[in-house]
């Protein structure tokens, strides 16, 4: 009986150790994983500062990130606040309070929706396919070519679309906040009725520029997560055709759940800016 | 860079490099190799003898475990990044699969490394240059402005030894340049290699290969690896002559007679 005892306890200690070391390896991993990360992203940007300057290769990128995303923010941005805007009517209807449907709708825009769905679009648009290019020019040994060509391949092909979605997202940003606008402009004064200059000037006493200023910085930052989680991803990819798919699956998974993670720590360390600072919020 | 190291007897020095990649099992357990300045030595061995493993280290891509490799001069661990980068000018390197870069033109991708260190040069220098190196590996004009998925594998192993000898390297080295190909375009390729070797005195060419027949025709100098080791070095007539039995075994079952 006492050795049926003790053959029990042993095996829950070793499913125990097991666990243990699972969590263990598993932090350990994931420390590593962000170490890797950071190191990767830092070096891309810090080499971009070194001669040659890769001006050319920042345009290309910008027109790849920016331009061609231009038709799929402004359709997704219409839709999103002819959607939002109609939501919002039905609820502030019943409360006989329609009159704040424009504000509550530009502050939702300028401040949260606006940054992250064009982070999320723009991440699934760009930044899987910039996690594609990169893995198949490394299976492809393209990336060898350079490196034994004597050509920094961080420089050459991480830092300017790092550089790139810095720029480009803000700006994207502006176009979806515009167009969501738009959006909701035609759904209150054409379609439901709300009077024009109503809809304006309620919109001009809620907005301030620092909301609009707070989308455009977090959107930008919202860049750099996911050009450099996207860019890791592809450069460090192994195994053929397959680890490319994983490698740009995994690339745009983790850029869009970072994205919204890090806009929540993001509204509240603007929150705390703008307490220390007295505007506004 | 070059004038500096011109004394050098032997271009590229491994001493009794070891490497593991899991720190486990070691992939290569000790290899010694003096690779002769201005030979043709070609690195044969079964599959997963660590070839390429082997050729990686002499590149810098990897860093051994253990041990050094010399290249030119240099004792490769001694450079920083930046340098290592630098140095790795002295290399031209055909790719198993040529590795160009399909979203340029034939000759964009012979300008490439041109243009990335040759910054002094003009536009049509350039050009010039490129279409130079591209007439010399017998690439015919009208392909110049194709894209490298528009060119046969051929053409496409032609156009990747053009872009390795654009900067005019003191190295060389083709990494399974036949894998793959059917029987006239490897005996195409070898013959390019050898022509591309006598073409230009003093530059060392490594080829790594399983093919025999190819390593026996063109090189001078010949080393075989077997589970991280050096098996044998030496001449076509130092393998004929071993005692070595898997040397042997290799030797009867690749030639053909």
């Amino acid at each position: 009986m006492s050795q049926q005892k003790s053959g029990f306890i042993q095996s829950i200690a070793n499913a125990m150790d097991y666990v243990a070391y699972s969590v263990l390896n598993g932090f350990l991993n994931f420390v590593h994983e962000v170490g890797s990360f950071c190191l990767f992203g830092f070096q891309s940007f810090r080499l971009l500062f070194t001669k040659p300057y890769r001006y050319g290769e920042i345009i290309k990128h910008m027109e790849f990130i920016g331009n061609q995303s231009v038709g799929i923010i402004a359709l997704t941005s219409a839709f999103t606040g002819l959607a939002l805007s109609f939501q919002i009517y039905l609820g502030f209807k019943t409360l006989n309070a329609t009159d704040l449907v424009g504000p509550l709708v530009a502050l939702a825009i300028s401040r949260e929706l606006g940054p992250v769905l064009t982070g999320l679009i723009v991440a699934a648009r760009a930044g899987g396919a910039m996690a594609a290019r990169l893995g198949t020019m490394r299976v492809n040994e393209q990336l060898d070519a350079l490196d034994v060509m004597g050509v920094n391949t961080k420089q050459y092909l991480i830092g300017p679309r790092i550089i790139a979605a810095i720029f480009c997202m803000p700006l994207l940003t502006a176009l979806f906040d515009f167009m969501a606008m738009v959006g909701s402009w035609f759904l209150c004064t054409k379609l439901v009725g709300l009077d024009h200059a109503v809809f304006m000037s309620k919109i001009k006493d809620a907005v301030q520029i620092h909301h609009i200023i707070e989308g455009l910085a977090k959107s930008a930052i919202f860049g750099i997560f996911f050009a450099v989680i996207c860019t890791y991803k592809g450069y460090n990819t192994t195994g053929g055709a397959k680890g490319v798919g994983e490698a740009t699956n995994r690339g745009v998974v983790i850029s869009m759940v970072s994205i919204i993670i890090i806009d929540y720590f993001l509204m509240n360390i603007i929150r705390i800016f703008y307490v220390f600072t007295g505007i506004s919020q | 860079m070059s004038s500096q190291f011109s004394k050098e007897k032997y271009a590229i020095v491994l001493d009794d490099v070891k490497k593991t990649f899991d720190e486990k099992e070691f992939v290569l357990k000790g290899i010694n190799l003096k690779i002769p300045r201005g030979s043709l030595t070609a690195i044969i061995g079964f599959s997963g003898t660590g070839k390429s493993v082997v050729l990686k280290h002499m590149l810098g891509l990897y860093k051994p475990t253990s041990g050094s490799v010399t290249v030119l001069g240099t004792d490769l661990s001694t450079l920083s990044s930046d340098n290592l980068t630098m140095f790795r000018c002295n290399y031209g390197v055909l790719f198993q699969s040529a590795a160009l870069f399909d979203d340029m033109t034939v000759l964009e991708n012979v300008c490439f490394p041109l243009e990335e260190h040759r910054r002094n040069l003009t536009k049509d220098q350039v050009l010039q240059i490129a279409q130079e190196k591209l007439r010399m590996v017998d690439l015919d004009p009208k392909h110049f402005h194709k894209l490298p998925s528009q060119i046969s594998g051929g053409m496409q192993k032609r156009t990747g030894l053009a872009r390795a000898l654009a900067l005019d390297p003191e190295i060389l080295l083709y990494d399974e340049p036949t894998t793959g190909l059917d029987p006239i375009l490897t005996e195409m390729v070898d013959d390019l290699i050898l022509q591309t070797h006598r073409a230009r005195p003093g530059t060392t060419s490594i080829m790594v290969s399983h093919d025999l027949n190819a390593a026996f025709r063109i090189a001078d100098f010949i080393v075989m690896l077997d589970a991280g080791r050096v098996l044998l070095a030496g001449t076509a007539d130092d393998f004929y002559k071993t005692d070595i039995e898997l040397v042997r075994k290799f030797v009867d079952k690749g030639i053909k007679h």
